[in-house]
């Protein structure tokens, strides 16, 4: 069973489908062609909010849905919890 | 699937599905009148508001074709419009009385609220006895005017309630309906996307020109919008950036080509298809616009639980989230968390919107019209004289 979801391949975060604990090995399901990946999250990911699956240096754009949804200040590692501390938008 | 689909046809020939007997105030001072007389005659509705007094310029204009949009709207049966001067009282009923369906108008000045409501009230009554005789009638998809927007969204919305409505808005397109959408200042981060749906270069420039003139007024001000856009409830559902919030909403207007830009409240001429409205993203706002510009249905995917309704169009509310779904479960019309768990396609949800459509279409009324959520607010463009 999975427990988040990238909406497609080339995306750099996931969203999870659950409440997830740091450190435990979860699934994640691409909803374009319904293959999987499994990682180790590495915080707290409460349901909806977003896990990441590919690791970004600084000022990197950060792509969900195959767009541009914000860039990386400082970066982030595979399984990182992405939200606004380490994700910010490139318009306002 | 496949229901037969009963509608209200109206004078003018739009298709209701709901046969409301409405007390449109001019003002706000006339709210009083309007609300005894619903007190009165239960069964007619009453739509209290904050505006109408010194308003001038093209704010007086919005004002106007909200008024007479709203009693126009085909799920309004008869319309009873009551102001505190004759003048602009005459030119909402005058508006209203185009589309050939029953209205009176009365003034309150030189009568006072107490014979107002007296002589208001026997026409309610006969407005409301002459309705209820009207019977609905077969329609079709293509004759309903459906508006989308979201609200309280969140990643979820993105993932699966958005698309859900995407799925109906393309089979709504397709029989030959028209859709609305919205969300100015929400469309930030994917403008671009919406200005290539445009359908012809000069739709696409008339777009963008709405597009940016809205944004620098917000830009204007001078304030940070985080915290604003996205919201802190978006910001609660994991939605980390305005784009990101843009996409999700973007996700739930189908593929089709965008026939036409419309201003706030304004009705479309240009035949049936996809529209975009000029409007604040704020729910209540935003539906009351549509409704004024002649929707009859309203799409509502929400992620952490908008409870919205709005007294002149059913809205349905949809989620995929399945805190949501659970936690707010009387609010919720079609429960779509099963595409989060992947126990139900994307197809399936679409069918079960279009089948709550149906339903809502023919009569079943929707959790925001049992719960009694009848947000009515006018958009107001700048502080009255």
């Amino acid at each position: 069973m999975h427990q988040f979801l990238i909406h497609q391949k080339g995306d750099h975060v996931g969203v999870a489908t659950s409440n997830i604990e740091a450190n435990t090995v979860v699934v994640g399901v691409y909803m374009d062609d319904n293959s999987t990946i499994e990682l180790v999250v590495k915080g707290n990911v409460p349901l909806g909010h977003k896990i990441a699956i590919e690791q970004l240096g600084p000022n990197a754009k950060v792509m969900k849905y195959g767009i541009q949804v914000g860039f990386t200040p400082q970066g982030f590692e595979i399984g990182d919890y992405v939200h606004i501390h380490n994700m910010k938008t490139a318009r306002w | 699937m496949n229901q037969s689909l009963f509608g209200y046809r109206r004078e003018n020939g739009k298709v209701g599905v709901r046969n409301h007997v409405i007390l449109l105030p001019v003002d706000d001072i006339s709210n009083t009148a309007c609300e005894a007389v619903a007190k009165l005659i239960p069964g007619t509705l009453a739509l209290p508001h904050a505006y109408g007094r010194l308003q001038y310029g093209e704010d007086l204009e919005l004002h106007f074709r909200t008024m007479i949009g709203t009693g126009s709207n085909p799920n309004v049966a008869a319309a009873i419009v009551i102001g505190i001067e004759e003048n602009w009282t005459k030119i909402i009923s005058d508006g209203i009385a185009a589309t050939g369906k029953p209205v009176a108008a009365f003034s309150i000045e030189g009568f006072g609220d107490l014979e107002t409501i007296r002589r208001a009230s026997w026409k309610a009554k006969e407005f409301l006895q002459w309705a209820s005789e009207i019977q609905r009638v077969p329609i079709e998809l293509k004759d309903l005017t459906v508006s989308i927007k979201c609200g309280e969204s969140d990643t979820t919305t993105g993932l699966g309630s958005c698309p859900t409505v995407s799925q109906a808005v393309d089979r709504l397109l397709e029989a030959g309906a028209t859709v609305f959408f919205g969300e100015t200042s929400e469309l930030t981060g994917g403008e671009y996307l919406i200005a290539d749906r445009m359908i012809t270069p000069q739709l696409r420039e008339q777009f963008l020109d709405v597009y940016n003139s809205y944004v620098g007024i917000i830009k204007s001000q001078g304030v940070d919008l985080l915290g604003s856009q996205p919201t802190q409830g978006n910001i609660a559902g994991g939605l980390s950036t305005i784009e990101e919030k843009a996409l999700g909403n973007i996700a739930k207007t189908g593929t089709k080509p965008v026939i036409g830009v419309l201003k706030p409240a304004e009705a479309p001429t240009n035949g049936s298809g996809l529209y975009f409205m000029d409007t604040s993203s704020a729910a209540a706002e935003c539906i009351t616009l549509m409704a004024a510009a002649g929707a009859v249905a309203h799409f509502f995917p929400t992620g952490q639980g908008n409870i919205i309704g709005n007294p002149i169009e059913p809205v349905i509310k949809l989620t995929a989230n399945p805190k949501t779904a659970t936690t707010m479960s009387e609010h919720i019309d079609v429960d779509v968390k099963g595409l989060l768990s992947r126990e139900i396609t994307l197809i399936q949800a679409g069918e079960m919107l279009m089948d709550n459509l149906n339903r809502t279409v023919n009569g079943r009324l929707t959790c925001a019209e049992a719960l009694g959520h009848r947000e009515f607010v006018m958009t107001k463009l700048y502080p009255s004289a």
